[in-house]
C-alpha cells in the first residue's frame, strides 16, 4: 500500500528529521517490507503558480487540437503559453510553470516559440508534475481554491514522501493509514492517536428513516450498516487535500462521493460502497445469489453470478456483487443527491471466493478478504456522512444496522512462555509492555497465567505463538540470540540417495554434462516421437506456462532431445546429456482426495487415502548422445559413441546398482526399431538404450546415428550386502575360443552357453573379436575364457577340455561351430 | 714365456687412452674388446701368468690384477658416462609441448544444483539430520491443507500454484517442498531433524530471476526446548558454511501460515544484505494435525530457493544459465566445485 508520510503524521508524532533509511528500518523491523520510497517533488522546481485562464484562441490548421491560452498569473501583464489539451475553459484556475521552473525529467521550463507564437510557460498536467499518471488534460483546480499566482507547490502538497508498503495477508489492517501509522509509531516508540476514535458515530442514531438492511445469510458477514443522507450536491468539488491523499496512495480522484468512499477505506481501512438511494428500494437485503444468474456491475460488465455468491439486493434485483464490486444500476452520477452508505464486515472466505470467481480484485475485495476491524462497520460509515454532510452539503437522513461485531475471543498466555520460545530473556514487565503497544488488554491472573484480549483489528491472535510473534516484532528480531541444535540419530544418506550420486557421479565423469530439463512437454511432440500406450499417458495440467507445453513428462528423452538441439544450435559439437529426474504416467487408479479436515490428526485409513491420491513418480536417469563423448583432436580421431556404448552404460549403471541385466533387442520408440536394448532384470523391463530412431534424428537436424539410453532406477532393488570370495592367486589359464553363428543368434546366448559349458573354474569371459563378413549370414565371435583354481596350477590338457566343453553347449544351444 | 711389465704398463695406458678416447657407446664397445677382451694385451698377460715360475706369479699376478681393475674401472665409468649422455640425448629429443589440449579426455559434469544439494545435504547430515525427499506431483492436502494454508485462504493465491486436470484429482505440483516435512512429521515420531531438498513449481513466467520450476531446500526440526535462537543458529552456521565464515544473517518478522513467529532471512554478502528465505517457528496448528504433542515438542522450519543461493554466491545474472541445460554452464563447475 502507498502512504504518504504528510497523512500519517496526522496520527503519529513522526519527528520532521526522520531520515529515510530510518523510516525504511522502522517498517522492515515490524514486518512490513518496504518496496519502494518516492520523494515527490524532489525533482520539481518553481515558479509553479495558480493561474486563471481569460482568454483561448483556437489555432487550426495543425494536426492536434492547439490553443494559445491567455493567463492571469497574479502578475502585473497577463501572460500567454500554447497548450496542447483541451479540458478547460475560460475562468478556470489551472497550474502554470513559469520560465525557470524545472519538472521532473530534468525538464526546463523557458519562453519559446512555437505554432508561430511565444509560448510564456507551460499549464501543467498531472503527469508532468509526476504527482499521478493523469495525462488526460491538464490540471483544473477547484474553483476558488486559491488565489490567482499563489505558489502550486504548495497548494498541491506536492513535496511529500510517499512509502509502498508490503503488507502481509494476515495484516488486513495495515492496509490503511490508521493501521500503518499504528505500526510506525510502534516501531518507533512514537505517540500514535488512533483516527477510530475521532468518529463521532453516535451522533448518527439507528432509525427507519432511511434505507434500511437486512441480513438473510449470517454466516456472510457478522455486522453492516447502512446510512442514508439526502440534499448531496454531486458536483461539489472535492478538496485538494482530500483527492491529493487519494492520489498519493495510487488512486484516483473522480467524484466527491466516491472521493469520499475511497478515502475513508484509505484511513481507516473499512472498504464503503455508496449507492444512489433513489435508484433502490427503501430496503436492502444481503443474501446469496441463489437464483439470480447476472448483475451487471460498475466497470459495466454484464457477470454471470454463481448461486453462492453474496449480494446485495433490494426486491427487484441485485445491486452490488458484496465486498468486491457495486452494480451499474445503483451507481452515484452527478444527479444523485440521495445516498445509501455501506459498511459491512463480510467474511472473508466468501469474499476471497467471489474475487476469485470473478477473477476481481478490488480495493475492497482486498481488504476485506484479509478480514476487516469488525468495530469499523459502524464508525467508518458515520465518518462517510460526516464528509458527505460537511463537503457536499448532504442532511443526515437515517441509520439501519444489522448483526453485531465478532471478536477474537480472549486468549490464555504464560507471559514466560515468549522467553522459552524465543530462547531469550524477556521479562513479563516487557511481555506486558508490547502486548499493549499493538493494542492487547492484558489482565494478569497469577503470575503465569495473563488472559490477552486482542483488539478488535487483530482477529489473527488466536494461539500463544502468536502473541510471542507480536512481542518479538516489538522487541525487534535482533535480540534473538544464536544457538545451534544438532539431531541425536543422524543416519546418512538413504539407499537411493547413494545410488542417485554414485549414478550421477559415474556419468559425469565419463563424459556427460548433467541438465535439468522442465517437465513440461508438448503433446505432439510426445507423439512425434513415437511414445504410445502407457509411456504415453500423461497428466495435463490446467494452468499451464504455455499452451504449448501442457502435459507433465511421461518420460526424460523429448526434454534431454530438444535441450541437446539447442545446445547443438548453440555451436556445440558431440552433446553428451544426463538427466536425473522424476517421470508422471497417468496409468493407477487413484484414490480420489475426498475432504479431509484438518481439526484432527488423519487415522491410519485417512492417510493412507491422501498418499494413494498421489501417483507414483518414478525416478529415471537418461541420457542422450549427439556425437562422441570426446572431440576429435590434434592427436586423433576420439571413440565413436555408437548404439553399442549406449546399452554399455545402461547396463554399467544398472551393475553399480549391484544388480544383473539381460539384453534383448527391442523396438521401441524414438530409438530405432532394429538398434534397440531391452534391459530386464529378474524379467522386468529396467531400461531401454541404443541408436535413435533416424526419422527422430532427422526431424531433430540431430548428428547421425545419436544416441540414448533410459534406466529406471526406481525400479532396481538394493541387493543384500554382498559376501566376497578371497582372491585366488594362483596362475590363470587362457584359451580363446572363435566360434561361427547364424547372425540371428545373439552373442549373450552364446556367450551365456559358453559361460555354462566351461564349468566351475571359468573366471571371465570376453567377447574380443566379431567379424561379419563371412557370408551365408554367419558371423564369427571370438571370446578369451580364463580359468583359475584355487589349489593348483592349471594343467594345459585341463583346460582345453574346459574349452571344448564350453564349444560343445554353444555347439548344443546356439548351433555354433568352432572356426577352422 | 716372460711376462714384462713394461707391456702390461703400455697396455693399461693405451686401454686407457681409447677409452677416454670413445665418443659413444658403440665405440667403447670396440674399445672393449680390442683392450679387454681375448687378444688384448692384458688378456695375453694374464694367460701368460699360468706359464711363469710360481715365484715370480705373486708378483706379477698383482701387477697385472691392479691393471685389469684400472682398466674395467675406467671402461665402467666411461660406459656409466656414455649412458647418462645417450640418455640425455634420447630425453631431450623426446620432449614434448605438454600444453597441448586433452580434449581426447572426455569433460562433463555435475549440474550445479546437483553439486550444491549434495552440499547441503552432506553440511546437515553432519549436524544429525536426515535427506527427506518426496513426490514433486502432489497431494492438495499436503501441499496446503496441513501446512495451516485452507482452500480460500488469501496465503493461498500468494503462491501460483499449477494445478492437474481434472481439478477434482486435487493434486499440484508442489509449491514448496513443506509436503515432504508434513509427509515426515505424519509418518515419525519427533526428534525430527531433516532436510528437505526438492524441485518445486510455481507459475512464473521465466526471466533473469525467475522461473517457474526451482529447487528449494528446506530444513525441519522437532524436539524437546526447540526455541527461535535455534532456529537463527542453525541459518547462522549453513549461511557461513555457504556463503564464507563471515557472514551474518539477519531475521525480519513476515508471514507464512506455517510458521509463527515468521521470519524472513537474509544474509549479508559483499557489502548488502541479500534476501535468502523464509522461516520461522512451526505453526502449533501443523504439529498438531501431523499429531505431535504441542505440550511437549516445539519446532523450527525454514526454507530458500537453491537458484538464488547460486546465482548469489557465483554471481550468475541469468536464471535461464541454469535452466537452459546449456553444457557450457554444467561444465564449468565440474564435480563439486564452487
Amino acid at each position: 500500500m502507498k502512504i504518504p508520510l504528510s497523512w500519517i503524521r496526522e496520527f503519529a508524532a513522526i519527528p520532521e528529521d526522520l531520515s529515510l533509511e530510518v523510516l525504511e528500518n522502522a517498517f522492515v523491523s515490524v514486518g512490513f517490507e518496504v518496496e519502494g520510497i518516492d520523494l515527490q517533488g524532489r525533482d520539481l522546481k518553481g515558479p509553479l503558480v495558480v493561474g486563471k485562464v481569460v482568454a483561448i484562441e483556437e489555432l487550426t490548421g495543425n494536426k492536434k487540437p492547439i490553443r494559445y491560452v491567455e493567463l492571469d498569473c497574479g502578475e502585473p501583464k497577463t501572460r500567454f503559453v500554447i497548450c496542447g489539451a483541451t479540458n478547460f475553459s475560460v475562468g478556470d484556475l489551472i497550474v502554470a510553470a513559469l520560465p525557470g521552473a524545472v519538472l521532473p525529467g530534468d525538464f526546463s521550463i523557458s519562453a519559446r516559440e512555437t505554432y508561430g507564437k511565444t509560448s510564456n510557460g507551460m499549464i501543467c498536467s498531472a503527469k508532468e508534475l509526476a504527482i499521478s499518471d493523469d495525462h488526460s488534460g491538464i490540471i483544473v483546480l477547484p474553483a476558488d481554491c486559491a488565489k490567482v499566482g499563489s505558489d502550486a507547490i504548495a497548494l498541491l502538497e506536492i513535496n511529500d514522501v510517499v512509502v509502498d508498503v508490503s503488507v502481509n495477508p494476515d495484516r488486513g489492517y495495515a492496509l490503511s493509514i490508521r493501521g500503518l501509522a499504528r505500526e510506525l509509531a510502534a516501531s518507533l516508540g512514537l505517540k500514535y492517536q488512533d483516527p477510530a476514535l475521532k468518529v463521532d458515530s453516535k451522533k448518527f442514531t439507528n432509525n427507519k428513516d432511511g434505507i434500511q438492511v437486512c441480513v438473510e445469510d449470517k454466516s456472510a458477514l457478522s455486522i453492516v450498516y447502512i446510512r442514508t443522507i439526502s440534499e448531496f450536491d454531486a458536483n461539489a468539488a472535492t478538496p485538494l487535500w482530500m483527492s491529493r491523499r487519494i492520489e498519493k496512495c495510487g488512486m484516483r480522484a473522480i467524484s466527491l462521493a466516491v472521493d469520499i468512499t475511497n478515502y475513508v477505506m484509505l484511513e481507516l481501512g473499512q472498504p464503503l460502497h455508496a449507492f444512489d438511494a433513489e435508484k433502490i428500494d427503501t430496503s436492502l437485503v444481503i443474501r446469496r445469489a441463489g437464483d439470480t444468474k447476472s448483475m451487471k456491475t460498475l466497470d459495466n460488465q454484464e457477470r454471470k453470478l454463481d448461486k453462492d455468491d453474496l449480494v446485495v439486493a433490494d426486491k427487484k434485483s441485485a445491486l452490488a456483487l458484496a465486498g468486491v464490486m457495486g452494480g451499474a444500476s445503483s451507481e452515484v452520477t452527478d444527479k444523485t443527491s440521495k445516498i445509501a452508505l455501506e459498511a459491512a464486515r463480510f467474511d472473508p472466505i466468501t469474499i476471497a471466493k467471489a474475487s476469485r470467481r470473478h477473477k476481481l480484485s478490488s480495493e475492497a475485495s482486498r481488504r476485506l478478504e484479509r478480514g476487516v476491524d469488525p468495530s469499523l462497520a459502524e464508525i467508518s460509515s458515520a465518518r462517510g456522512i460526516a464528509l458527505m454532510i460537511e463537503l457536499g452539503g448532504a442532511k443526515y437522513v437515517g441509520s439501519s444496522t444489522s448483526g453485531e461485531p465478532k471478536y477474537a475471543p480472549i486468549v490464555s498466555f504464560d507471559p514466560n512462555f515468549v522467553s522459552k520460545y524465543l530462547g531469550t530473556d524477556v521479562t513479563p514487565a516487557e511481555v506486558e509492555e508490547k502486548l499493549k503497544i499493538v493494542g492487547c488488554d492484558v489482565a494478569k491472573k497469577s503470575s503465569s497465567n495473563w488472559e490477552i484480549d486482542p483488539p478488535s483489528w487483530r482477529s489473527d491472535l488466536l494461539l500463544a505463538p502468536d502473541l510471542v510473534e507480536e512481542v518479538a516484532r516489538m522487541i525487534g528480531y535482533d535480540r534473538i540470540p544464536s544457538t545451534l541444535p544438532t539431531g541425536k540419530s543422524g543416519a546418512g544418506l538413504s539407499p537411493m540417495q547413494y545410488r542417485k550420486r554414485g549414478v550421477a557421479n559415474f556419468l559425469a565423469a565419463s563424459g556427460f554434462s548433467e541438465v535439468y530439463n522442465y517437465p513440461f512437454v508438448n503433446p505432439q511432440f510426445v507423439a512425434q516421437l513415437g511414445f504410445v500406450g502407457d509411456r504415453a499417458k500423461s497428466f495435463k495440467i490446467a494452468n499451464p506456462m504455455s499452451e504449448e507445453f501442457p502435459d507433465l513428462r511421461t518420460h526424460l528423452l523429448p526434454g534431454l532431445l530438444l535441450t541437446a538441439v539447442r545446445n547443438q544450435g548453440r555451436g556445440a559439437k558431440d552433446i553428451a546429456l544426463f538427466e536425473i529426474g522424476s517421470v508422471f504416467r497417468n496409468t493407477e487408479k487413484l484414490q480420489s482426495q475426498s475432504v479431509v479436515g484438518t481439526d484432527r490428526v488423519p487415522d491410519a485409513a485417512t492417510k493412507e487415502k491422501i498418499y494413494k491420491s498421489v501417483p507414483n513418480q518414478p525416478l529415471h536417469v537418461g541420457g542422450v548422445v549427439a556425437g562422441k563423448l570426446a572431440s576429435n583432436s590434434w592427436n586423433g580421431k576420439a571413440q565413436d559413441f555408437t548404439w553399442v556404448e549406449a546399452i554399455g552404460f545402461a547396463r554399467s549403471i544398472i551393475e553399480e546398482t549391484g544388480n544383473v541385466s539381460t539384453t534383448t533387442n527391442s523396438d521401441f520408440a524414438p530409438w530405432h526399431p532394429g538398434r534397440c536394448a531391452e534391459l530386464r532384470v529378474d524379467g522386468k523391463a529396467v531400461a531401454h538404450a541404443g541408436e535413435l530412431h533416424p526419422r527422430v534424428i532427422t526431424a531433430l537436424g540431430l548428428p547421425e546415428r545419436s544416441c540414448a539410453f533410459v534406466v529406471v532406477l526406481s525400479a532396481l532393488e538394493f541387493p543384500e550386502i554382498k559376501k566376497l570370495q578371497t582372491l585366488i592367486t594362483m596362475p590363470a589359464a587362457i584359451q580363446d575360443i572363435a566360434l561361427v553363428v547364424d547372425q540371428s543368434v545373439s552373442s549373450s546366448d552364446v556367450e551365456l552357453a559358453l559361460r555354462t559349458g566351461a564349468g566351475e573354474l571359468l573366471e571371465s569371459i570376453t567377447l574380443f573379436d566379431r567379424y561379419d563378413k563371412l557370408g551365408d549370414g554367419k558371423v564369427s565371435l571370438a571370446f578369451t575364457l580364463v580359468f583359475r583354481a584355487a589349489d593348483r596350477t592349471l594343467t594345459a590338457e585341463e583346460v582345453s577340455q574346459y574349452r571344448e566343453s564350453a564349444a560343445a553347449s554353444a555347439l548344443k544351444s546356439c548351433g555354433a561351430t568352432v572356426r577352422a | 714365456m716372460t711376462l714384462n711389465v713394461a707391456d702390461v704398463t703400455e697396455g693399461v695406458k693405451s686401454a686407457l687412452a681409447a677409452i677416454a678416447g670413445a665418443k659413444d657407446l658403440a665405440e667403447l664397445k670396440i674399445v672393449k674388446t680390442e683392450h679387454l677382451g681375448d687378444k688384448s694385451a692384458l688378456s695375453k698377460a694374464s694367460q701368460a701368468l699360468g706359464k711363469i715360475a710360481p715365484e715370480e706369479k705373486a708378483q706379477f699376478g698383482k701387477i697385472v690384477g691392479a691393471a685389469k681393475v684400472e682398466v674395467t674401472a675406467a671402461f665402467d665409468a666411461k660406459s656409466l658416462e656414455l649412458e647418462i649422455a645417450r640418455d640425455e640425448k634420447i630425453l631431450s629429443e623426446e620432449r614434448v609441448d605438454v600444453s597441448l589440449p586433452a580434449t581426447k579426455l572426455p569433460k562433463g559434469g555435475l549440474h550445479p544444483l546437483t553439486i550444491l544439494t549434495n552440499e547441503i545435504s552432506d553440511l546437515f547430515i553432519g549436524l544429525g539430520y536426515r535427506v527427506a525427499e518426496g513426490p514433486e506431483l502432489e497431494a492438495e492436502w499436503l501441499n496446503f491443507d496441513a501446512l495451516n494454508i485452507p482452500a480460500d485462504h488469501p496465503a493461498r493465491t500468494m503462491q501460483d500454484t499449477f494445478f492437474i486436470e481434472p481439478l477434482d484429482t486435487k493434486l499440484v505440483l508442489r509449491t514448496h517442498t513443506s509436503p515432504v516435512q508434513i509427509r515426515t512429521m505424519l509418518e515419525n515420531k519427533p526428534p525430527i531433524y531433516v532436510i528437505c531438498p526438492g524441485r518445486t513449481y510455481r507459475a512464473d513466467e521465466l526471466d533473469a530471476t525467475h522461473t517457474p520450476v526451482f529447487s528449494q531446500v528446506e530444513g525441519l526440526v522437532i524436539d524437546r526446548g526447540i526455541t527461535m535462537a535455534d532456529l537463527k543458529g542453525t541459518l547462522d552456521y549453513f549461511a557461513q558454511k555457504i556463503f564464507g565464515p563471515d557472514v551474518k544473517t539477519r531475521l525480519r518478522p513476515s508471514f507464512f501460515p506455517f510458521t509463527e513467529p515468521s521470519a524472513e532471512v537474509d544474509f549479508f554478502f559483499n557489502g548488502r544484505w541479500i534476501e535468502w528465505g523464509g522461516c520461522g517457528m512451526v505453526n502449533p496448528k501443523v504439529l498438531e494435525v501431523c499429531g505431535i504433542d504441542t505440550s511437549e515438542f516445539s519446532g523450527f522450519a525454514f526454507g530458500m530457493g537453491l537458484e538464488r543461493t547460486l546465482m548469489v554466491r557465483h554471481g550468475i545474472t541469468d536464471m535461464h544459465d541454469i535452466v537452459e541445460g546449456d553444457v557450457r554452464f554444467t561444465r564449468s563447475f565440474g564435480f563439486g566445485g564452487r
